[in-house]
């Protein structure tokens, strides 16, 4: 098997002296679409905010494509960080930008293209994402599908290797839910990216994910590591069967 | 291996890696060959930067040969037969056009101003027939935050506005020994224009913009909607402690800044050997009880414009954050022109008043 490219051992989490995940280890293959889910509360959004250096772990340690994440500083913590993309729950579109210019921004600010081939690309990640038609449009008035939709194609900029998706689905009605996780799995067909998708959405989840990682609250920490399929048909715990199963406690 | 561009005979040959860097230094080339084919059998990797190449060049009709599977299904998922929408070009307006949009949109302006003034009355006429819903504890909040918290800045500008005045004015008194008239002008002046105008301005970048931002905010973040859902008037609920509190707040502060300022004159009088004593009787001597309340009166309708403007440009505050940031310039632009405004009308009433 190839080297992950995504390498997590023993993260532990911790705002001040609130520890939310100990001892959490796993890694990702390459053109693996991650899942990590759990009930709300469980620290899959603090888990995310670790793995693509917005938060410094009190212990553990995380490479990303070969290159350690917790031991880098500076301008070579940058550099890793550009080499990811991240679509966050809201978009984080910039108001005051369009559609289009959101895409162009990285481009603008990393690539040595001229204006007119940045701006082709930018209009072939809106193609990518089927908001072709909307790239001259404000993000505030596109839905929370189109925005979501232009945040991956901002994500997408820079041809990063990884894509980290936060609650891609959330707030989203089921049609156009299940466009998003089509397009995910076209862009991880197409592009061979590596997705890591933070959800609690089950129809998503199976849509969507090679394997899942389930986290949560009671146990600081993760209690299951596997394919959706396996997780819901064979639960290892009560806690995964009460999620995949909707039960309650 | 970076990327390379050889055009032979009418094919060009693309090779080692089509990234954002190597398609940087090929693009204009590739741009202007005369090629009928690319041979992309020597491409190594190719990113997004390479796809929208060779997307460029197959939409000018140039065929692409020899590019490995992966790729040319990526190049292929955008579906390169079919022309991208290009940037809208903006139709140029008429100058009639333009003259019927700019009035349209003043008179909704002014007529929004005035349906907001008209908000105004009705929520404050609720509250004089129902005292016990006003909100106290959120108007001392305000109060605190738009008057208290001001008190250094409003002092700190007042008695330098006190020193700086005194001595300009020293230096041509001085020449006709009419020194221990400095006090007179520097009590008249700071009590009729300078004490309300100053604080005014002071609170119009202060206040005014902080409660277009913060109600600008609230807009944005829906919960003005979630206030109306509520059966909550935002008028009430929102607009009426800021105006009550500002408007009342504004004439103390300016008590305070004609005090300070007034400090500040008599210790530059100190120095032209006239006691503080004889600088305030000369200066109380010439200030009328009429300058006075006009002076505050004309502070109290100051404060009033600033609160009802800041929280008017907040209450119309757009979507996303330059909404927000656009809306508290706007608050404070349109204060300080309604203070210039007003401070003009108020010289022009008190002149026929004989104040």
């Amino acid at each position: 098997m190839s080297e992950p490219i995504i390498r997590v051992e023993q993260l532990t989490c911790a705002y001040g002296p609130v520890t939310v995940l100990r001892d959490v280890s796993f890694s990702v293959q390459a053109g693996e679409v991650f899942v990590i889910l759990g009930g709300s509360g469980c620290g899959k959004s603090t888990l995310l905010r670790h793995l693509i250096g917005l938060e410094r772990p009190a212990a553990g340690r995380i490479w990303l494509d070969g290159a350690e994440l917790t031991a880098s500083e500076g301008a070579a913590r940058q550099a890793l960080m550009r080499g990811f993309g991240v679509a966050y729950q809201s978009g984080a579109l910039f108001g005051s930008l369009s559609v289009l210019e959101n895409v162009l921004l990285p481009l603008n600010e990393f690539t040595s293209l001229d204006p007119a081939a940045r701006e082709l690309v930018a209009r072939l990640k809106l193609r990518q994402v089927g908001l072709e038609n909307y790239a001259d449009y404000m993000p505030a008035a596109l839905s929370g599908g189109m925005q979501k939709r232009a945040a991956i194609a901002r994500a997408l900029a820079l041809d990063p290797r990884i894509l980290f998706l936060d609650e891609p689905s959330a707030g989203l009605d089921p049609v156009t839910g299940a466009e998003l996780d089509a397009l995910i799995k076209r862009l991880a067909g197409t592009l061979g990216l590596t997705f890591v998708v933070v959800t609690h959405e089950l129809a998503s989840i199976f849509a969507i994910a090679d394997r899942a990682l389930m986290l949560d609250k009671s146990a600081q920490g993760m209690i299951a590591l596997d394919t959706p399929q396996q997780l819901r048909d064979h639960p290892p715990s009560a806690p995964v069967r009460r999620f995949f199963h909707r039960e309650t406690a | 291996m970076t990327a390379t561009l050889t055009l032979r005979d009418d094919t060009l040959l693309l090779s080692g890696r089509l990234d954002a860097t190597g398609c940087a230094a090929i693009w204009p080339a590739a741009r202007s060959s005369a090629a009928t084919t690319v041979d992309a059998s020597a491409v190594d990797y190719c990113d997004g930067a390479g796809i929208a190449l060779l997307f460029e060049l197959s939409q000018r009709g140039i065929r692409i040969d020899g590019l490995s599977d992966g790729y040319a299904a990526m190049l292929q998922a955008l579906r390169p037969d079919q022309p991208l929408a290009q940037r809208a070009t903006a139709r140029r307006a008429g100058w009639i056009e333009v003259l019927g949009r700019v009035s349209a949109r003043t008179l909704a302006s002014v007529q929004d101003r005035i349906a907001f003034l008209g908000g105004i009355t009705v929520a404050a006429r609720s509250l004089l027939l129902s005292p016990q819903r006003f909100r106290y504890a959120a108007t001392l909040d305000v109060a605190g935050r738009a008057g208290a918290d001001a008190l250094p800045i409003v002092g700190l500008i007042s008695f330098l506005l006190g020193v700086i005045l005194a001595f300009q004015s020293a230096i041509p008194m001085k020449q006709f020994g009419a020194e221990l008239f400095v006090a007179n002008l520097v009590g008249l002046g700071l009590v009729r224009e300078l004490s309300p105008l100053m604080t005014a301005v002071l609170l119009a970048g202060r206040t005014g913009a902080a409660f277009a931002a913060e109600l600008g905010t609230m807009k944005t973040n829906q919960e003005i909607d979630a206030l109306t859902t509520m059966g909550l008037d935002p008028m009430r609920f929102l607009v009426l402690p800021r105006l009550v509190a500002v408007t009342l707040m504004t004439p103390l502060l300016t008590v305070l800044a004609e005090v300070i300022g007034l400090f500040g004159g008599g210790l530059v009088l100190l120095t032209l050997d006239i006691p503080l004593k004889t600088a305030f009787s000369q200066a109380a001597q010439t200030v009328a009880l009429t300058d006075y309340v006009g002076g505050l009166f004309k502070a109290a309708v100051f404060g009033f414009g600033i609160a009802a403007i800041g929280c008017w440009r907040g209450l119309r505050t757009g979507s996303g954050a330059q909404a927000v940031g656009d809306a508290a310039t706007s608050a404070v632009v349109t204060s300080l022109v309604f203070l210039v405004v007003s401070d003009g009308l108020f010289a022009l009433a008190y002149y026929y008043l004989g104040w």
